[in-house]
């Protein structure tokens, strides 16, 4: 399955007090591919990715998804608030899904157990949500987005609110479980290492209006982990990313400072 | 050995002040410093309770109160909390209904019970409608804040899930508004009680209300007392009977409703 999206413009407000979140976003995924987002925050990453996910209406511009999927969804999304609901046990969030699209109880447990053991939280089905830690919680919204068999998988910042080594343990999760199965992915974060490490490709954004910087190609063989992050090339890529970042960041804040007198 | 400390304290301290106000009043009635004409003694009005008990007399009474609560209760009760959703969740509805709400929900119950009997006779139908009403705005307007409150995250979610309108209803909204249901449900139990013993003290023979209001007519006082007693021990058995539901049906409550306040 492959994603294209033509000229992505939105607005949020209507009229002279509409402000452009995106500014003719286009670009396309390949077949399998693990596509990073990285930009500033409010840049519009969160608007894109609902854009492509059909859950917002761009204002202009067209998202194809092209290829078959037979009996699987287009696309689910890991949200950035990561949307875990309380009122569920572990197994009943991350067989949500498959619950929607009436998949009989039995077979939606069993592959629901399937992926809650790949992230570790198989003794943990019949707990309920709130029992559990946000890195827990994190495990639960990225499983049920899996379980769901979608071609697509949109993740918001998913490790956005972990504590560093908690975040590289889910990272090297989450790698195990793409290599298997070899889902398209676009994967936003704000964290460069995380970018590089784990994307075939890292879209850089800037932000006001959001628009795509420039989309670099990262060429580490897979399997990865976290040793290429001393080799020559990721330092390289990464002082490359954040030079991008940084003309963009200085460039609000220094606008920011201006506007304030200072 | 903490558990035990604990459950202690959540059981005999609130007894404790309980039992202190009761003894620190027979105390001072026996000391003289009370009027036993309008202040008899607890041992004295649980004794005339005792007495009503073995003729029937208060049976009779409290089953005919307990059935009116009950019956406009769960009459007012479940049209409101459908209403209530139903508002929430349409912006439509709220619109249209919400003046009307907002009319009719200040006027005191007892207010309309005049009109209640022009229009339902004067019997039980009337006195049951009464308190059906004086429930029915209180959970109406609790649930649909239930609605509202729902963080928007939850709703993204299940639409990215492929939620139908009947699964969004059962499984997200019903159960995220029940933290609010339950509040609308407390307050209109209280009300029921206020609304019946007001209804009773007017248009009935029998019921805890009637019961009161007779014996002030012919002064028995310990009666008088022996009725305001029920009323606080039906008032304290609902607040009890409902937090054990409420800690039984909604245990995430006060944890992580609202995921982006982690
Ligand atoms: N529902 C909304 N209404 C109005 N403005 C919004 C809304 N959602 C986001 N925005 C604005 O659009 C811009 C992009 O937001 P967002 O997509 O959340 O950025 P990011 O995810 O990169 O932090 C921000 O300036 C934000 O304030
Ligand atoms: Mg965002």
């Amino acid at each position: 399955m492959k994603l294209e999206c033509r000229n992505i413009c939105k607005l949020y407000g209507e009229g002279t007090t509409a402000s452009r979140a995106l500014d003719t976003i286009s670009f396309e995924t390949g077949e399998g591919e693990f596509l990073s987002v990285i930009g500033p925050s409010g840049c519009g990453k969160s608007t894109l990715l609902k854009i492509i996910a059909g859950l917002l209406p761009p204002t202009e511009g067209t998202v194809t998804y092209t290829g078959d999927n037979p009996g699987t969804p287009l696309n689910s999304m890991v949200f950035q608030e990561h949307g875990v609901f309380p009122w569920m046990n572990v197994i009943d969030n991350v067989a949500f899904g498959l619950e929607m699209r009436h998949v009989p109880r039995k077979e939606r447990y069993a592959q629901s157990m399937e992926f809650l053991k790949k992230v570790g939280l198989a003794s943990y089905a019949t707990r309920n949500p709130h029992e559990l830690s946000v890195g827990m919680r994190q495990r639960i919204a990225i499983a049920r987005a899996f379980v769901n068999n979608p071609a697509i998988l949109l993740m918001d910042e998913p490790f956005g609110s972990l504590d560093a080594q908690t975040r590289l343990i889910l990272q090297d999760e989450l790698l195990n479980i793409w290599s298997e199965h070899r889902k398209t992915v676009i994967f936003v974060t704000h964290d460069i290492d995380e970018a590089i490490l784990l994307g075939d490709r890292v879209m850089v954004m800037s932000g006001s209006p959001g628009k795509i910087q420039e989309i670099i190609d990262i060429d580490f063989q897979r399997p990865r982990d976290l040793r290429i992050e001393s080799t020559r090339e990721f330092i390289d890529i990464r002082i490359r990313i954040w030079n991008i970042l940084r003309a963009e960041v200085g460039r609000s804040i220094g606008g920011d400072n201006h506007g304030a007198g200072n | 050995m903490v558990q035990g400390t604990d459950r202690a304290r959540y059981t005999v301290l609130p007894l404790l002040s309980l039992t202190g106000i009761l003894v620190l009043w027979e105390i001072c009635g026996r000391m003289g410093f009370l009027n036993p004409l309008f202040f008899p003694v607890p041992s004295r009005i649980i004794a005339s309770g005792i007495s009503m008990l073995l003729d029937g007399e208060m049976q009779e009474n409290l089953s005919v109160t307990l059935f009116r609560v009950f019956a406009g209760f769960l009459l007012g009760t479940i049209p409101g909390i459908l209403l209530g959703l139903f508002m929430g969740a349409s912006e439509r509805t709220r619109l249209l209904l919400d003046p009307v709400v907002a009319a009719l929900y200040p006027i005191p119950k007892l207010a309309i019970f005049p009109l209640l009997m022009i229009i339902f006779g004067i019997g039980e139908t009337s006195r049951i409608a009464a308190v059906a009403i004086g429930c029915f705005f209180l959970v109406l307007i609790n649930s649909m804040a239930g609605v509202r409150n729902i963080s928007r995250v939850y709703f993204e979610v299940a639409e990215n899930y492929g939620a139908s309108q009947w699964q969004l209803l059962t499984r997200i909204i019903l159960p995220a508004s029940l933290p609010l249901i339950f509040t609308g449900i407390r307050l209109a139990l209280g009300t029921s009680l206020i609304v019946v013993v007001g209804v009773e003290f007017v248009s009935a023979n029998y019921g805890i209300g009637a019961m009161i209001w007779n014996s002030w007519e012919t002064f028995e006082i310990e009666k008088l007392y022996v009725g305001i007693f029920l009323c606080a021990l039906l008032g304290l058995l609902f607040t009890v009977v409902l937090k054990k539901a409420e800690e039984r049906i909604t245990p995430w409550f006060g944890h992580q409703v609202f995921p982006d306040q982690e």
